[in-house]
Parts: C-alpha cells; sequence; structure tokens
C-alpha cells in the first residue's frame, strides 16, 4: 500500500497539489509580512479570509463575473484592514486581541451573510486551469508547474515582487524602519501612521484574495468557517520564514506539500488515521518553528504601538 | 470622590462598548430588514425571560468563566493564550477516560478524580506552548493555535478508535463518541433545571484565582513578569519559569472548563469534527468575558453571565426572528475591538490625572503604578 505513493502518477499528483495548495498560504502570509514589517501584528487574517471568500463567492455567483468576485474580496479585506489600521494606529489598541476580536467578526459575519443569502451550499466554475502551449504539455513539469489558475501564478510572483519592494525600494525601506526604530523613522520624517495604514491594509486585500483563492479558484465553494485555521498558519509562516518573502514561500510549500501528500494518503486508502494525518503538518510547524525561530530576529517594534514623544 | 468617579468611569468603559456593538448589530438587522427592537427583546427573553432560560444561560457561562479565569493568569502574565479550544479539548478526554475507567469507584471519588484528570490535561496542553515560549522563543499565540489543531484532530482519532462507544463500534453509522458515563458520575444539579454544580465551582474557583494573583508570592510574581520582565530578572525572579507556569496554570482552568462540559452538561464526548462542535467556542469566548471582564477574577463573573446570555440568548432569536445565531459572534468580535480600543479613553485620563497632580511627578506616577499593580485596575 505504501509503495502506491512511489508511483509516478501519484508524485505528480501530490506536487500538483501542493503547489496549487499554497497559493492561499502565500497571499496571506505575504501581506501578513508587510504588516509584521512595519511592526503590527494582524491576527485577524483568518476572519478578513472569510469575508474575502464569502465576497468573492457571493459576487460570483449572482454576477457571473469572477473578476468582479475578486476585486469585491479585495475591497471587503482591505476594509477590514482600515478597520484595524485605525483600532491599532490611531487607539493603539492592543494588536493581538484586537486581531483576535477581527477574526470573531468575520467569522460571525460570513456565517451570518451566508446564511441570509445563500442558505444552502452551492458551486461556482471557479478560475479555469491555463493552456500554456508548449510548456503545459511537457509530461509531469507541464501537469505540475504550468496547468494551474490564474490565481496560483499570481501567488508566486507576488514572491520576488514582495521581495523587491521590501528590499530594493523606498517605500520598503521606510517599511522597515517604521518596524525597527519607529521613533527614528519618524525623527527622519516618515510617517509612521501613514506606512502602517498602507502595510495593514495591503495585508487586508492580499488576506480578501486568499480568501477568494479559496472560494472562486481552489475548492469553488463557500461554507460556514471553510478557512477552519489558514489564516492563523499563514501568521505563523511569516515567523517561520524569518519575515523574508523567499522563507514564506519555502514554508508554505512545505506545509502545503505536507497537506497535500496527507490528502493523497487518504484517497489511496492508506491504513494511516486520516486524523492522524491531518494533526501532521500542524506538528511540524511547531517542531520547525522550535528549529528556526530562535536563530532569527523579529521586527524590533513588532506588535508595539507607536507613540510620539512630546 | 473623584478618584471614585474615575473609577466608576472605567469600569463603564465595557458596557459601553458593549452598548456600542449592540448598537452596529441593530444596523446589520436593519440591513436584514429584522426589526432590531423585536430581535433583541427575543434575545433578552431567550436569555432572561424564566428560570429555565437563566439556568441555560449559567450553564453556558459556566465554561466560559473558567476560561476566562485562565485568562487572567496569562495575560497578567504577558502570555497571550488563544489555546483555550485545545485545552478544553485535552481536559474533557483525559476526564472521560476516567469516568470510563474507574467505574467501579463511589461517584463523588469518580467526579473529582475526573475533574483533576481535566485539570492536568488542559496544564498540560497549556504547559506545552509555555516551555515553547520561555526555552525556544517560540511565539505562543502560534503554538497555542496549532495545538487547538493538534488537539481536535486527537478528539476525533480517540472518538472514532480507542475511546468509541462499543455500541457505536458494532453499528455502521459509527457516530464518533464516547460511551455514556454512569448516572453516579454526574455533577450534581442545583435546582430543577440544567444548573449544574459546575457553575458554584466555578464562582469559588473565581475567588480562589482573586486570592492567588493579588494575596500569594506566586500571583505576584506572575503579575510582575508581566509587568516588567527585565525588572523582574533583576529581582531574582526566575521569568521564564512563571511564564511556564502562567501559561500551563490557564491551560489548567480550560482543561477544567471541558471536564465540567462533560459531567455537567453532555455526560460523553461527541465530535462532529470540528472544536466548537464541542466547545462552543468557549476557548475563544472566554477570552472575550476575561477582557471585558478587565482580566479581573472576580469582575469576570458577571461579564460570563453577559457573554452566556447573549449566546443562549441569540438561540432564541433566530427562531423568533430567524437571524442566523452567528450574529452573536460577529458581535462578540466587536465588543473585543471596541473594548480593546477603549484602553486609549483610560490612559488619556490616567495621563491627564497625573498632570493635574501637580506632585513630584517621579514619586508621584511611581506610587500610582504601584497602588494599580496592587488593585489589578
Amino acid at each position: 500500500m505504501i509503495s502506491d505513493l512511489f508511483t509516478v502518477t501519484v508524485l505528480i499528483g501530490i506536487l500538483a497539489s501542493g503547489i496549487r495548495l499554497a497559493t492561499p498560504y502565500l497571499y496571506a502570509a505575504i501581506g501578513e509580512t508587510f504588516s509584521q514589517k512595519s511592526g503590527v501584528l494582524n491576527l485577524g487574517v483568518e476572519g478578513q479570509m472569510l469575508l474575502g471568500a464569502f465576497a468573492a463567492f457571493y459576487v460570483s455567483l449572482t454576477t457571473g463575473n469572477l473578476w468582479l468576485g475578486l476585486l469585491t474580496a479585495m475591497l471587503v479585506g482591505a476594509l477590514m484592514g482600515l478597520a484595524m489600521a485605525y483600532v491599532t494606529v490611531n487607539l493603539h489598541a492592543q494588536q493581538g486581541i484586537s486581531g483576535i476580536g477581527f477574526y470573531l467578526f468575520g467569522l460571525g459575519m460570513s456565517d451570518l451573510l451566508f446564511q441570509k443569502l445563500m442558505g444552502t451550499v452551492e458551486t461556482v466554475k471557479g478560475f479555469p486551469e491555463i493552456y500554456i502551449p508548449g510548456l503545459s504539455d511537457i509530461p509531469g513539469i507541464g501537469e505540475i508547474f504550468f496547468s494551474q489558475n490564474i490565481l496560483v501564478y499570481g501567488a508566486y510572483l507576488l514572491v520576488p515582487l514582495a521581495w523587491f519592494v521590501l528590499n530594493k525600494t523606498t517605500l520598503g525601506l521606510k517599511i522597515r524602519s517604521v518596524g525597527e526604530n519607529p521613533d527614528a523613522a519618524d525623527s527622519l520624517g516618515v510617517s509612521v501612521a501613514r506606512v502602517r495604514y498602507f502595510t495593514i491594509i495591503l495585508g487586508g486585500v492580499l488576506s480578501g484574495i486568499a480568501g477568494a483563492s479559496l472560494s472562486i479558484a481552489l475548492l469553488n465553494v463557500f461554507q460556514q468557517n471553510m478557512t477552519s485555521g489558514l489564516g492563523f498558519i499563514a501568521v505563523a509562516l511569516v515567523y517561520f520564514g524569518g519575515w523574508r518573502p523567499v522563507g514564506v514561500l519555502g514554508g508554505a510549500l512545505l506545509f502545503s506539500l505536507i497537506n497535500s501528500l496527507q490528502l493523497w494518503i487518504q484517497v489511496l486508502g492508506i491504513p494511516i488515521p486520516s486524523d492522524i494525518a491531518v494533526m501532521m503538518p500542524y506538528v511540524l510547524t511547531i517542531l520547525v518553528l522550535v528549529a528556526t525561530v530562535s536563530r532569527v530576529r523579529s521586527p524590533s517594534a513588532l506588535s508595539k504601538p507607536f507613540e510620539r514623544e512630546n | 470622590m473623584r478618584s471614585r468617579l474615575n473609577a466608576l468611569f472605567d469600569a463603564l468603559l465595557p458596557v459601553l462598548a458593549t452598548l456600542a456593538a449592540l448598537g452596529v448589530g441593530a444596523i446589520m438587522l436593519i440591513f436584514l430588514k429584522v426589526n432590531p427592537v423585536t430581535a433583541y427583546k427575543a434575545l433578552w427573553d431567550g436569555a432572561f425571560g424564566s428560570s429555565n432560560a437563566f439556568a441555560e444561560t449559567l450553564v453556558k457561562a459556566t465554561p466560559l468563566l473558567l476560561v476566562a479565569l485562565g485568562i487572567c493568569i496569562s495575560f497578567r502574565g504577558d502570555v497571550i493564550n488563544i489555546g483555550g479550544e485545545g485545552q478544553m479539548i485535552i481536559g474533557a478526554v483525559l476526564a472521560t477516560w476516567v469516568g470510563l475507567t474507574f467505574t467501579g469507584l463511589p461517584g463523588w471519588l469518580a467526579v473529582t478524580l475526573a475533574l483533576v484528570a481535566g485539570f492536568l490535561g488542559g496544564a498540560i496542553w497549556g504547559g506545552i506552548p509555555g516551555v515553547l515560549k520561555a526555552y525556544f522563543s517560540v511565539n505562543e499565540i502560534l503554538s497555542t493555535v496549532m495545538m487547538n489543531a493538534i488537539a481536535v484532530q486527537l478528539m476525533n482519532f480517540l472518538l472514532r478508535g480507542p475511546m468509541i462507544d462499543p455500541s457505536q463500534a458494532e453499528l455502521a453509522s459509527k457516530i464518533p463518541q464516547t460511551a455514556r458515563l454512569l448516572d453516579a458520575f454526574r455533577l450534581p444539579r442545583l435546582a430543577p433545571t440544567r444548573l449544574h454544580l459546575g457553575a458554584l465551582i466555578a464562582v469559588v474557583l473565581a475567588v480562589a484565582v482573586y486570592i492567588l494573583l493579588w494575596r500569594t508570592t506566586l500571583g505576584y510574581r506572575i503579575r510582575a513578569v508581566g509587568q516588567n520582565p527585565n525588572a523582574s530578572r533583576y529581582a531574582g525572579i526566575k521569568v521564564q519559569r512563571y511564564m511556564v507556569l502562567a501559561l500551563l496554570l490557564s491551560g489548567a482552568f480550560a482543561g477544567l472548563a471541558g471536564a465540567v462540559q462533560v459531567y455537567g452538561v453532555n455526560y460523553r464526548m461527541i465530535t462532529d469534527g470540528s472544536s466548537s462542535g464541542f466547545t462552543g467556542s468557549a476557548g475563544f469566548n472566554g477570552i472575550v468575558a476575561a477582557l471585558f471582564g478587565q482580566l479581573h477574577p472576580l469582575w469576570s463573573i458577571p461579564a460570563s453571565i453577559l457573554f452566556g446570555a447573549l449566546l443562549v440568548g441569540a438561540n432564541k432569536m433566530q427562531r423568533v426572528v430567524q437571524v442566523p445565531s452567528a450574529l452573536v459572534i460577529a458581535l462578540n468580535g466587536l465588543v473585543v475591538v471596541f473594548v480593546v480600543s477603549s484602553e486609549i479613553l483610560r490612559k488619556r485620563r490616567q495621563r491627564r490625572r497625573l498632570a493635574d497632580d501637580e506632585t513630584p511627578p517621579v514619586a508621584g506616577s511611581a506610587a500610582n503604578q504601584s497602588t494599580q499593580a496592587e488593585t489589578g485596575t
């Protein structure tokens, strides 16, 4: 039975779905990287994702326009980010706890809207796989890398883009300085508040896309609490990746490949209890956090509200 | 006089935050084309309308209070415990195992042992992230969330396999549940309602936690580490040890909540695959209640009753005006956001008070801070 795992078809299947499953983690975790780099811990990612997932699904279902759905998800994420920014930047609220508040809000709100506006689980035809002439036809490689939908590609393009913005642009420098030493940044004329507003709202938009990628690109359904902890794992991946987009990519791939392996183990009926298999990615994340976290330093001002001293 | 007014204002802040959240809820209800007055009336009736309703509210408030007590300890120690769900589950699993294994014991002994087992189970599940935080600097928010996911899968595995009800194991349906506890092993009822002894235990423990935090060295040290770890280290407190203890105790109370839920309400464990299926999200809502009670064990009592009432009332509201009870979860989230946001008002007033006093600033502020640490406001 175990040997069933090592056929070429199955391996290709595991890799292809692993690549695909990393998508929501990448969007959400890259967004969280931006906000944490600027010193803001956003624990509301899960709630933003749920509302994004619902908005994208509902708009796609009623208008038939997936892009409009995606846009709505981004808008909803941006609004959630705006609220989070106001509460943490202007009101100096404890970030971890207000994040839990936004999580509960998103959890309840998406469920409420789902029950009121839809009531039953429906499906949409999500973003189709993109056929790239030539590349998609390569045996194995084509199936793994070049037969995915647009949101999957977008997630992987986001990684170098985020690296570039954070490390090679003035904006990135401002974000990092605000997260490391807000007092110094402030005295050099950088608006700490403006930078943090930008990163938190950007994080919200990306979380919205992360939710949409679940509901209109990967699973093509909406259910209550469909993210089931995915947003919290995205936050963990930021620590895991040492606040670097490439590290986040590594973590997301590791996590989703193990998840995909776990799914295939169930599909093939290999006698490992499915509950134990589902547990594995979480155990692994803890172990890797133990192994890596103490080596990488978090942004110095992370989760500290900034207040100018008079 | 002025200080008493200030204290009153501070105590009223969370109430104002709740009213604000209900106000937002009313706007949402209007958008859903529901009369908010009718909806909130149904909610009130569902929570307080009859002695049965009120008993249900207290039954719902019991696990919230127990979790909230743990949260008071950990948050006072500046350790964020998001793992209440998982800790409840592990506590309940261990407690259930005790009750199903030692069937020969007298009832009172079995129940006592089971509650202790629940306490220990939660302590283990909270202690692991505590050790990871103190000695491996793993962020406890993340590890407790992971531990939640692991606990759910462990519960699902045990209830489908090793701990499944023998009669279910023979059936094709194989409902993932344990066997029912013996009748003698139930927590006694307090009135001809579903109200059980667990509620009384929780209230007694609230007093105990108050004493622990403000009348014992252990509690003083946990709070000292929470307020200023560096100063505590210089004062010779083993900071890491108290971080672990804060999370461990916090988990223990959540574990006890899980055990009380099994022995007072369900009399068995059953899973729908999710954690909220067993906990009713008490692990999260307990955080809300503790924050609302300003992380004070005694204030957590009315706070838990309030949120118990909201949750119980939401079901009635759902039946009467067809508004999904999920509305109350969203409102709970808003209450949390409003409560933490309103902290700034308290801080501003405090600063203004200090500035007004015109006493030598160093001595004045130090005295003020130390009294705060004593009373915990």
